[in-house]
């Protein structure tokens, strides 16, 4: 515990960039679940550095790290909620899926829409008890295939991003997946060239 | 939408592009507008216009129109709906509008003369090449700042870019000494213009090593610089740059794009496919 709160005040009064990033790291490199809050606290201190370096730290503690992420999204700081959207994409714990459908679908920033667009495909539905996974992938599929119809380009690329991995999912209905194939199929049109390919390449790992 | 504000002077920056009323325009309302008494109303319908795409033959003729207003003045002698105008149709694509701003390269309002370089670019008309040279006259030694104004004299990395794009490769003697000019925003355009020029790698490992200076703005510029120029070997460094990850995608777009262009359709290739692994680890 000493431990723990040598390093969490190394963070707190790291007082240029260079050592910030540096304590935030030490901390991380613990795996404390006592660090995690100081962890959370970071993302939010606009030095993308140390955000990273918290990020990533948050991942390595996975499971433990999912409530407090989810209960101090900061509803302001839409960085800090892009970092905290991106460890909880990560991580892919599906006690996130209520938070990654909301932030996919109404989220005024793009970075976190994007990033829940694509955490929302890789979730470890296996986690989730065996009745409740067709429910919760199709609330996915919904959401990401009406991000797939926004009109800015990366939307629809994160959105596909989701898709294709949904599609491929091993516990995706067959009717799911069939709808999402058939969606790429309208897709592959698309009126923005890299958004097409994105369309391309999804297909093409599909036919694997 | 990806949010990118481009730095621009203080004077530029002041002016709102949000409906002094609030309401919301139709296409006749915009160009009506565009003659309205209410000056705001005009300077808006300029910037709507241009948002929205509107091609009608009719907001073109009043957009080109627009380019010699008289009545819009800041209190520096600048033109604010002139700048909205022609920066509105380089978005339209008509070639109608070409004469009328290379004729604004001579504006005395220089934010004029940089969104006409910027519009001239979109369109890529070559008639505009001889006008584009000209704002280089005076080498390097005339570039410099204009006393009391956020500015250089002249819009240079608005042309520098354009004569890139537009492949202008007899300029390469008038780009080339740009590559020294002390603002490094200035040489990364003409960094950028000399590799579209030349195709030679050593320019393009030039914006590259600028992903790793130390103001984000200028690392924001290169990013943009590489996306424009499509340089594939920046792929990696592009994404592992310290910026926001909108900015990066955008230059992996470009680069994307260029890859399209240049590979046959059917399949994907494998820089291709690269790009968009890179692509998807930044959402």
């Amino acid at each position: 515990m000493e431990k723990a709160k040598e390093l969490i005040s190394a963070v707190k009064q790291a007082d240029d960039p260079e050592s910030l990033v540096a304590a935030v790291n030490a901390l991380a490199a613990e795996r404390l679940e006592a660090g995690i809050s100081t962890l959370i606290e970071v993302l939010k201190y606009n030095n993308p550095g140390a955000a990273l370096a918290a990020v990533a730290g948050l991942i390595q503690m996975g499971e433990s790290a999912v409530i407090p992420l989810i209960e101090h999204l900061d509803d302001y700081d839409y960085g800090a909620r892009a970092y905290a959207i991106r460890a909880l994409a990560t991580i892919a714990d599906p006690r996130a899926l209520d938070v990654l459908l909301t932030a996919a679908a109404t989220d005024f920033a793009p970075s976190v829409r994007r990033a829940a667009a694509k955490g929302l495909g890789n979730l470890r539905w296996n986690q989730l008890p065996a009745e409740q996974i067709p429910d919760a992938q199709g609330k996915a599929v919904q959401t990401l295939l009406q991000v797939s119809l926004h009109p800015d380009w990366d939307m629809r690329y994160a959105a596909i991003v989701g898709l294709q991995a949904l599609a491929t999912s091993e516990t995706t209905p067959q009717t799911a997946s069939s709808q999402i194939w058939e969606h790429f199929q309208q897709m592959s049109q698309d009126s923005d060239p890299a958004v097409a390919a994105r369309v391309q390449l999804a297909v093409a790992v599909g036919n694997r | 939408m990806l949010d990118l504000n481009s730095e621009q002077g203080s004077e530029s920056k002041t002016q709102l592009n949000s409906p002094p009323s609030g309401e919301s325009l139709t296409v006749e309302q915009a160009i009506a507008n565009l003659s309205h008494e209410d000056l705001s109303l005009r300077y808006y319908a300029a910037w709507w216009l241009g948002k929205f795409r509107v091609r009608e033959p009719a907001a073109i003729d009043a957009l080109i129109s627009a380019l010699e207003d008289e009545a819009d003045r800041t209190e520096l002698g600048g033109y604010p709906l002139r700048r909205n105008a022609a920066r509105a149709l380089g978005k339209l694509g008509s070639s109608r509008c070409v004469p009328s701003l290379i004729r604004c390269l001579d504006c005395e309002d220089y934010y004029v003369r940089e969104a006409a370089a910027q519009s001239l670019e979109m369109l890529g008309d070559r008639s505009a090449i001889p006008g584009l040279t000209k704002l280089l006259e005076g080498g390097v030694e005339g570039a410099v700042q204009v006393p009391g104004r956020p500015h250089l004299a002249q819009p240079y990395d608005a042309v520098l870019e354009a004569l890139g794009n537009l492949q202008v490769t007899e300029a390469i003697p008038l780009v080339e000494p740009f590559l020294a000019h002390p603002v490094l925003r200035v040489q990364y355009a003409a960094t950028r213009a000399m590799y579209q020029l030349t195709g030679e790698n050593v320019y393009g490992a030039r914006l590259v090593e600028a992903l790793h200076g130390s103001d984000i703005q200028l690392r924001r510029v290169a990013l943009t610089d590489l996306g424009a120029i499509g340089y594939i070997r920046a792929a990696e460094a592009i994404a592992q740059c310290p910026a926001e990850n909108s900015f990066k995608l955008i230059a992996l777009k470009g680069l994307l794009e260029h890859q399209l262009k240049t590979a046959p359709q059917p399949t994907l290739s494998d820089n291709a496919i690269r790009v968009m692994n890179l692509m998807d680890s930044l959402l």
